[in-house]
């Protein structure tokens, strides 16, 4: 065959295309949260649907659980719903719904005003109407009506998935809705090994 | 239904892109005339089809259509109406819709301005176009379909990102989209001439105008960007090296050497090969920057919406359109005449120069901009290359090019002769060390940059008066000059323009690189501070409502001697439903220099009456890194309207020539 002299650009094109191939396998925003394998911060939220009854992660010690933070105006949320409520049906491991920000989140709304109780109330009405909507799969929700367990927690956006160990401590972070790899992949394994 | 219409005429589109580039191809290959003839037709309602879709989605945002997923997380009720109308690219998949909608635009036109190009031609172009259109629709209908429901719909939006509530965001990604996608035309172009075979001066010819349109679009495109970036987000720089612009300016990069080697395509039949694979790259550029936004491989305050499937697509439509490309070059290029000789100095030589140093540019910005991905492919860890390594490594490169951008011009064709230009030159450079070595110390201190800066911008207005002088003198006889120079033909205007604007371009880099000054400082009501000789007085903040925003307004006044100059408002705002903070930056701005300041943050949040953060900039020259892109876009939009472009279609439709005009 004859010598092409152009045929190096084909090399160096394929030598490209496999880094960008490998390059889709990496993960430029994995970094790692600084709160894996750190003690899931302390919290003691009201619960939603259990009036005067309030929930602290310490009353998990000893069950593998998920957090998951959501809010009903939050559109992303309805997308992983689903795969939530099949979880929950499954039982594979309790899990604690953490409504952030519920009301002041909301664009719509104007709570600069708004007194305290009555953003409690409103909270609330907008949360179980919307878990009533869209099945509940919670073992509990709690009402984050300010957003700081939400700091403690470095909530980026809603949603948010965490996965806590028998000690404590946070071993997984899933930054926007889950997915069914992701939960298949390394949510299921993850608190398989953990209940070992 | 508005919203399903849209999906609807988007699969139209798919069907007919591919029906139209297939049989088109094989037509002209096959020289099957009914087939050839589809391709006008055939663009026309692709772009009319794409079209359509492009005004549902704009009609759900307008609407309010919250059901809609892409709406209800990009708009929202209070937003303002050209904002909602703008919002539609405000995300991954509106993007993609804006960017198809400009390549079925640019398919329609040389649909419409193609009455002197052969039909087989014309169907070779329009077919690549509607293969690449295939391509995007089906990775728009696969993967990111901006009309997809939620059942019931949401009550309310969650807003644009408040970051691009602005103007600029109104005109920046058309423009940038446009000038990205224009290189589809010139890549067309390329793959027709390599599947004929017909690479000669006519090919050349063709496809300067729509190159030269792409580029003058890409141009203004990036220059908006990098101004919204300087006003917008309140850092005061006008460039940060991130991957999304170096994205743009990779394409910018090769798509100016495209230009000049096109130049020497059509005018002495040399560097074919080198011509094509430049048209290649310019929109394979294009494309990898689409990949890298999009994908998600490169972190970037651009990347809105990432996802690994979208990733999968695209590398394979990479991989598909560039790699077929390329193979269709390697096959065919050796077979391709080397062109006119020329000599070791000559125009041919220097152009050469700038291609390959245009090229080494951008080489370098990929090199830079992958990096870290290789790193990270390769287990050696996270990082990031910054500034530091991009300004290190372009001033060298770019220094030598803007320096050879003033002989350039005076270099004849084959063989010049380098005494000749040197006589004649002598005296630019002389004037342009003296303005280098003296002009510095007006602004108080010599630093080797400003100085080399300094140097290359007068060097280079000082050649382009004497070429463009020279030229009009020599073929002025008995006119006056101005008529003369009026006279000369539009492609020489635009030459000299667009290389007056990077004289203009590199008087604002080199200043503003030189002798800003920043000074972040607490200021109390009352409190007064002094950068560069301006002085500023904070009088407090005060609270302002916007239609979705509330913000702290704070009361700057511009002092000169100790009097009251103007009035400056930076604010503070906060979006009511993103809950985001944003700055916006109050500018006075100036022929020689921008004053900026930037509220920070309150020092006590509970206290927002008293002291605050609070960043003040001094710019100078900054304003004319843009006005200088301005030129260029400029000089490119009058070599585009030279003459010898339309002659042929005027000589067949007399009836269009404008009275009075000379033949």
């Amino acid at each position: 065959m004859m010598k092409n002299k152009f045929a190096w650009i084909l090399v160096a094109f394929a030598a490209l295309v496999i880094l960008l191939a490998v390059g889709l396998n990496l993960d430029p925003r994995e970094v790692p949260s600084p709160l894996v394998d750190k003690p899931a911060p302390a919290f003691k939220l009201p619960r939603l649907g259990a009036a005067g009854q309030a929930f602290a992660p310490e009353e998990m010690r000893g069950k593998v659980w998920m957090l998951n933070v959501w809010a009903s105006w939050c559109v992303s949320c309805r997308q992983e719903h689903p795969l939530l409520v099949q979880l929950g049906k499954q039982q594979v491991a309790p899990i604690v719904g953490l409504n952030y920000k519920e009301v002041r989140g909301d664009g719509s709304l104007d709570s600069s005003k708004m007194p305290l109780e009555q953003e409690h109330a409103l909270a609330r009405e907008r949360a179980t109407q919307w878990l009533n909507d869209h099945g509940d799969p919670y073992t509990l929700t709690v009402l984050d009506l300010d957003g700081r367990v939400g700091i403690d927690y470095g909530v980026y956006g809603v949603p948010e998935t965490y996965v806590i160990d028998k000690a404590g401590i946070i071993r997984f972070k899933q930054i926007g809705p889950l997915t069914p790899e992701v939960l298949e992949k390394k949510i299921l394994p993850l608190i398989a090994e953990l209940n070992q | 239904m508005i919203p399903e219409l849209g999906h609807f005429a988007l699969i139209l589109a798919l069907l007919v892109s591919l029906a139209v580039g297939v049989l088109t191809l094989l037509g002209a290959h096959q020289n099957r005339g009914p087939w050839i003839a589809l391709a006008r037709p055939g663009a026309q309602a692709m772009a009319f089809l794409v079209t359509i879709a492009y005004l549902c989605l704009t009609q759900a945002f307008v609407a309010n259509d919250f059901s809609v997923i892409y709406v209800a997380q990009h708009s929202n009720s209070l937003l303002p109406l050209q904002y909602r109308i703008a919002g539609v690219w405000g995300g991954h998949e509106g993007s993609l819709l804006l960017w198809m909608l400009m390549l079925t635009w640019w398919a329609l036109l040389v649909s419409g301005f193609s009455r002197n190009l052969p039909a087989p031609m014309l169907a070779r172009v329009l077919g690549t176009l509607c293969l690449v259109a295939f391509g995007f629709l089906l990775f728009i209908l696969l993967t990111s379909n901006p009309f997809e429901r939620v059942l019931p719909g949401v009550a309310e939006g969650r807003d644009l990102n408040p970051m691009l509530q602005d103007p600029g965001l109104v005109i920046h990604p058309p423009l940038l989209y446009m000038g990205y996608v224009g290189f589809s035309v010139a890549y067309a172009f390329a793959i027709a001439a390599l599947l004929s075979g017909q690479l000669d001066a006519a090919w050349a010819r063709w496809s300067r105008p729509w190159t030269l349109a792409a580029w003058v679009l890409l141009t203004l495109g990036i220059a908006m960007g990098s101004w919204w970036a300087y006003y917008e987000l309140g850092w005061g720089g006008w460039w940060f090296w991130d991957p999304v612009e170096n994205a743009s300016l990779m394409p910018w990069l090769v798509g100016t050497a495209l230009l000049h080697s096109l130049a020497v395509t059509e005018k002495r039949g040399s560097f074919k090969n080198w011509t094509v694979l430049l048209a290649i790259s310019a929109f394979s550029l294009s494309l990898l920057g689409t990949f890298l936004v999009r994908s998600g491989v490169l972190t970037s305050v651009h990347a809105f919406a990432t996802d690994p499937t979208r990733g999968i697509f695209i590398l394979a439509f990479l991989v598909t359109v560039i790699g077929l490309s390329l193979a269709l070059f390697v096959w065919r290029a050796p077979k391709v005449g080397l062109g006119g000789r020329f000599g070791l100095f000559s125009r041919e030589s220097l152009l050469l120069t700038n291609n390959v140093l245009l090229v080494v540019a951008a080489g370098t910005v990929l090199l830079g901009t992958l990096y870290p991905l290789l790193i990270d492919a390769l287990a050696l860890g996270k990082i990031s290359v910054g500034p530091p390594y991009f300004n290190a490594v372009f001033v060298p490169i770019m220094a030598p090019l803007v320096f050879l951008m003033g002989i350039g011009p005076f270099a004849r064709w084959k063989h010049a002769s380098l005494p000749e230009i040197a006589r004649l030159l002598k005296w630019a450079l002389g004037v342009a060390g003296v303005v280098a070595v003296t002009l510095p110390f007006m602004y108080g201190s010599w630093t080797p940059l400003v100085g080399l800066g300094l140097l290359l911008a007068t060097w280079v207005a000082l050649t382009v008066a004497i070429n463009f002088v020279q030229r009009v003198q020599a073929t002025r006889g008995s006119d006056s000059f101005l008529s003369a120079a009026l006279r000369q033909p539009r492609h020489f205007w635009g030459m000299h323009l667009a290389h007056l604007g990077v004289a203009v371009f590199v008087v604002g880099i080199t200043m503003v690189g030189g002798y800003q000054e920043e000074k972040d400082v607490k200021m109390a009501p009352g409190d007064t501070v002094t950068v560069s000789g301006n002085t500023f007085r904070f009088l407090g903040v005060k609270q302002v409502e916007g239609p979705n925003y509330t913000a702290w307004q704070g009361q700057v006044e511009l002092l000169r001697d100790g009097r009251l100059d103007k009035r400056l408002h930076p604010e503070k705002r906060h979006y009511r439903s993103s809950m985001m903070p944003m700055t916006e930056a109050a500018i006075d701005a100036g022929l020689l220099r921008d004053v900026y300041v930037a509220l920070g943050e309150p020092i006590d949040r509970d206290k927002p009456e008293a002291e605050w953060a609070v960043r003040v900039y001094y710019k100078p020259f900054v304003d004319w890194i843009w006005a200088g892109c301005g030129i260029m876009a400029l000089g490119g939009l009058v070599a585009m309207l030279d003459r010898r472009y339309r002659t042929r279609r005027r000589r067949r439709n007399p009836a269009n020539r404008p009275a009075g005009e000379a033949p």
